[in-house]
């Protein structure tokens, strides 16, 4: 068993309104990024998982995501095992 | 009639829907959300708040709490859940209710006094009011924005699902009147088989003169008195 950080990226489904990344979006524009054309935030999530291989861990971390890290009616996620912070 | 309100750590609107049952002739009950039973309940309330700290998404962790493996199978047995403010949120996130509450389209936790028209008078919560009633309540939240992909809101709609509505005080669907950007306007909506309800807006916080409105009292009282009658048909059908 070796010890994988998992980094979860939880954002929110295309065509969903994010009023958070709208708002940032005027924030830049307003700073001058006139060049930003559109802003969506989302979070990640880092997990210590012990695990055979990182395939495992993906699988498993995976899983956890359907179950409880996202939530499939209003976003999506993307599990990559052994990224460093 | 014997009413099971749930408790989370973070829930504050406990004490609201316990004493609203009361004064509608129901016999309330606290339920731990480390319980795994309950017990000889009638019906459910799962209050609003901030179940365990709204982490993650409000309703994400409440939803695998001990007690919610019995509350999703007395739903699923037809039992009367309602779920209000945070609760809807819960109920939404246990697969009871359809969709999803977002964040305001304000960004703001809105915290004031709605309109809500009345869609339905015909369901166990709502047979106390006329359909098309402009009624008031107190609203309290950050994600009250109503969600569901388009498949599922024309579901809603063309099964009658939507139970209110945020409206004016003339009773105007309007898009002023709308609170937090929820789509079709939508406060409150029930279940396929019309036992689960789910609402943001608070009936629980309009009970009595001195809370500023008594709209709410009609919702607990069409709750407490559709459960008498459905253990009566029930004791009446052993019998």
């Amino acid at each position: 068993m070796s010890r994988f950080t998992v980094e979860v990226l939880v954002t929110p489904r295309p065509g969903l309104l994010d009023p958070q990344g709208k708002a940032i979006h005027h924030a830049l524009a307003s700073l001058g990024y006139d060049t930003v054309e559109d802003v969506r935030v989302g979070k990640a999530i880092y997990l210590e998982v012990a695990a055979g291989s990182a395939e495992e861990a993906t699988e498993r971390i995976e899983e956890a995501c359907r179950k409880l890290l996202a939530n499939p009616v209003t976003e999506d996620f993307r599990v990559t095992a052994g990224v460093r912070r | 009639m014997k009413v099971a309100v749930i408790t989370f750590p973070g829930s504050n609107c406990d004490q609201d829907c316990h004493r609203s049952v009361e004064l509608a002739g129901g016999s309330p009950r606290f339920v731990w959300h480390r319980e795994r039973s309950l017990g000889d309940a009638e019906a459910v309330i799962v209050p609003g708040g901030f179940a365990h700290g709204d982490y993650l998404r409000p309703g994400a962790i409440a939803r695998f709490s001990p007690i919610m493996d019995a509350v999703i199978g007395f739903a699923r047995e037809g039992g009367l859940v309602a779920g209000i403010c945070n609760g809807f949120q819960v109920l939404c996130e246990a697969g009871l209710l359809p969709g999803a509450l977002l964040r305001n389209r304000s960004l703001r936790f809105q915290s004031h006094d709605c309109r809500l028209r009345v869609e339905r008078a015909d369901t166990p919560y709502t047979r106390r009011y006329g359909e098309g009633q402009v009624i008031r309540m107190p609203l309290s939240h950050a994600d009250g924005n109503y969600y569901a992909d388009s498949a599922t809101l024309a579901e809603l709609e063309a099964a009658g699902r939507v139970v209110f509505r945020y409206c004016d005080p003339l009773g105007d669907v309007t898009r002023e009147a709308n609170p937090n950007g929820s789509l079709n306007h939508i406060a409150g909506i029930v279940n396929a088989r019309g036992n689960v309800l789910g609402m943001m807006p608070h009936p629980d916080r309009a009970i009595e003169e001195v809370l500023g409105s008594v709209d709410g009292l009609a919702l607990f009282e069409s709750l407490v008195g559709t459960a008498v009658a459905a253990t009566a048909t029930a004791r009446s059908e052993v019998a």
